[in-house]
């Protein structure tokens, strides 16, 4: 009988990942009939190393985390931290905080509108978004020194001032941003190809995404009401009503598919922008630092026994860091980190099954994953390169197990 | 075996493949141009080809090889064999009289062909995927684009790619087969970046889905030589639609009374204006400002709504000329 189904292996290096992963697919014609999805090609063992430091350095190191999210993963670990001291950061730098943040999340969205339009064959539309995206990396640069990366964030503070003059180019950057987020919508949500491409693409239902545990934008356009921002408010976040944003509040139906997702970003800058007036508009006096010593601040750390969970809403979705600190260290002892890809990897599978070989791109990139944030686990090979999977590997500790037993003659 | 049967035989190949590969470095830079970047130097594609035939040839452990190294060199033929049959302007077709518009149609679906069959020898599932989408999307570009010629047919009772040149089309139609040539000329329009495998018909090749399809496995010379192929049928391709529905010569436009060498000089230049100006504006724009379509849609496009437009030019045609 005829071969009639291809083996199509998707990653860890392919045109459409940005990062290492991998999906086997195997196709019927265009039909995807199997499919399998492999992470654990970015592990770096970062959280490891992180215990391995004090916190300041831990702080820096977490924002290297992801390459993008580059102030989500800080945002979180200085909430925990912050917990754990009990301490808070000032008022002045609360805001300054939700700036940033928002700031990111400007950039994020636009990039990942971007890669979406790669995605599907559209470079002009990647080269317009990106050429937009400028304006908020130059006001990033300019508040905080860097493009990515920004070393913005101190436990109980931030690093850097707000000046008049950043505040005068973060108000013409709304402006601009306004206008470009107007044509933005215009271009991706009324294009007839983009709309063909992206309609029933990646189709989430709501029960679904809550089976699958999807967080972020992905779960928002499936219809779920769900926002770290909403739901445990923090710094600023607490003094505005923010809302999530989802696809019933604007065409009155959630799809949840890559259609409905690009909506839900577009409008989620533009929320951004409402919240960087806010708070331009309520900017507080005072400083920006709870403990400016950093000697101090690692002192304090030394001497504090506690443990405590943060959560930022990133991007992608909610990023969770638990830490512990023991009070023998200047550092967490136990660090943890959950970033929104580890989950929204999960609807990968059930939604490529069925779904055309053209879908695949679609379908990887609409979660905006980013993979570095996601390995957190490392996996065992044999000599001869064959992956040992974890019913074997769980197999032969037992077998060990008892082979001590019957060495050590202990009766069961 | 005359001179200017071997002048022919070896110019009319150097200069195509000049002019395929000076027509892509000027579609690439007007594309980087409107999408707001410098791009490319208009040499480019010359210098991409010198490095591809310096590049190493690697063929693929499980693939067909005398298949897997035939192909380029048929794709190559195929489209030097094309150049001959299209009349420059005023110059004639050096293979005037021997062939006509099907052997067009049939030369240019051998290049697609080629390559599709070169996939399938490929013995990469990216390379077959992207076989498996040409052959759907061959069968279904190919039918419009036959109806177009078809209608040609009807209006000049003949197939011979000189005679159409000779008469612009728009002088010999009344208003209704006017209409009918207008709609084939849309027709026509969908089929080219098809038929080019350009943007938003390069589903065959799409990159970010099946990683250059067909072309994944190949490099080298044997690349070089798809890329060759590929220069000359975008220009061919063009000059085609140029001679078909846009044969209006400097004579012809402004009266012009020019002769010798000067004639040919002027119409010449005239000729590869127009096609430059076509090029731009059915090729480089159009790629420009679509994404890709996914390979059902795209079939769907060409059987259901271009066929319809190709077959009422052609029912509105008969109409005329009956």
């Amino acid at each position: 009988m005829a071969k009639t189904t291809y083996y199509i292996p998707v990653g860890p290096i392919h045109p459409a990942l940005k990062e290492p992963i991998r999906v086997e697919a195997e196709v019927e014609g265009e039909k995807i009939v199997k499919v399998d999805v492999k992470r654990g090609f970015a592990h770096r063992g970062i959280e490891y190393m992180g215990m391995k430091r004090n916190a300041i350095q831990t702080l820096y190191l977490s924002e290297r985390i992801c390459g993008i999210c580059s102030i989500s993963h800080p945002y979180a670990f200085v909430i925990g931290s912050e917990k754990a001291l009990g301490i808070e950061a000032p008022p002045r730098a609360q805001y300054i905080r939700t700036i940033i943040a928002e700031l990111e999340r400007i950039h994020s969205h636009i990039l990942w509108l971007g890669v979406i339009a790669h995605e599907i064959g559209f470079d002009p539309l990647l080269f317009w978004t990106w050429k937009g995206r400028e304006k908020v990396l130059d006001i990033l640069e300019a508040i905080t020194g860097n493009r990515i990366n920004y070393a913005m964030y101190m436990i109980g503070g931030v690093r850097r001032d707000l000046k008049e003059s950043h505040i005068k180019a973060l108000r013409d950057m709304i402006t601009y941003y306004w206008e470009f987020t107007e044509h933005m919508k215009e271009v991706f949500l009324s294009d007839p190809v983009y709309k063909a491409r992206t309609r029933g693409v990646a189709q989430l239902s709501k029960e679904m995404a809550l089976k699958l545990n999807v967080v972020g934008p992905t779960a928002r356009a499936a219809g779920i009401r769900m926002d770290v921002r909403q739901d445990i408010p923090y710094d600023a976040y607490a003094d505005m009503d923010v809302k999530a944003i989802v696809p019933q509040d604007i065409v009155g139906e959630a799809r949840g598919d890559a259609y409905d997702i690009t909506m839900v970003r577009l409008y989620e800058i533009e929320q951004s922008l409402d919240i960087i007036e806010f708070c331009l508009d309520n900017l507080p006096e005072g400083k920006i630092l709870a403990i400016p010593n950093y000697v101090a601040l690692l002192n304090k750390i030394k001497k504090t026994e506690g443990e405590a969970i943060g959560a930022h809403e990133a991007p992608r979705g909610e990023v969770i860091h638990y830490l512990k600190y023991d009070g023998t260290r200047d550092g967490p002892a136990v660090w943890k980190v959950i970033a929104p890809s580890y989950n929204n990897i999960n609807s990968w599978a059930p939604l490529l099954l069925g779904a055309e070989v053209a879908d695949i791109p679609v379908v990887v990139a609409y979660i905006d994953p980013c993979m570095c944030c996601n390995d957190r686990v490392a996996v065992v090979e044999d000599s001869s390169g064959r992956l040992l999977d974890y019913s074997y590997l769980h197999k032969k500790a037992v077998e060990k197990t008892r082979k001590l037993e019957k060495e050590l003659g202990v009766r069961r | 075996m005359t001179p200017e049967t071997i002048f022919y035989a070896i110019g009319m190949p150097i200069i195509g493949v000049l002019l395929g590969l000076v027509y892509k470095g000027i579609d690439r830079r007007v594309s980087a141009r409107m999408t707001s970047r410098i791009g490319p130097p208009i040499r480019q594609p010359f210098w991409d080809v010198g490095k591809l035939l310096l590049k190493e040839t690697v063929v693929p452990e499980n693939a067909v090889r005398w298949i897997f190294n035939a192909m380029p060199i048929l794709a190559f033929a195929s489209s030097m064999t094309l150049l001959l049959y299209i009349p420059f302007g005023i110059l004639r077709a050096p293979l005037e009289g021997y062939g006509d518009l099907v052997v067009i149609l049939y030369l240019l679906t051998l290049q697609a062909l080629a390559m599709a069959i070169g996939g399938f020898a490929s013995g990469s599932p990216f390379s077959s995927v992207g076989a498996q989408r040409e052959m759907v999307l061959m069968m279904s570009y190919e039918m419009p684009f036959a109806i177009v010629i078809t209608g040609f047919a009807l209006i000049y009772k003949s197939f011979s790619l000189s005679t159409i040149a000779s008469t612009p089309v728009w002088s010999i139609v009344g208003p209704l087969g006017g209409l009918g040539v207008l709609l084939l000329l849309i027709a026509f329009l969908w089929v080219t970046p098809a038929e080019l495998a350009k943007l938003p018909f390069d589903i065959a090749e799409a990159e970010t889905e099946i990683a250059e399809g067909m072309l994944a496995e190949y490099s080298g010379r044997n690349l070089a030589l798809f890329y060759l192929s590929d220069a000359v049928r975008g220009f061919a391709m063009i000059a085609l639609e140029v001679v078909l529905f846009f044969p209006f010569t400097l004579s012809y436009l402004f009266g012009l009374n020019l002769s010798g060498a000067a004639l040919y000089i002027a119409e010449g230049l005239w000729f590869l204006f127009k096609v430059l100006v076509l090029y731009i504006l059915a090729v480089t724009l159009v790629r420009t400002s679509f994404a890709r379509f996914r390979i059902e849609q795209a079939s769907r496009i060409f059987w259901v709504y271009v066929n319809i437009i190709a077959l009422l030019g052609v029912i509105l045609i008969w109409a005329e000329v009956m």
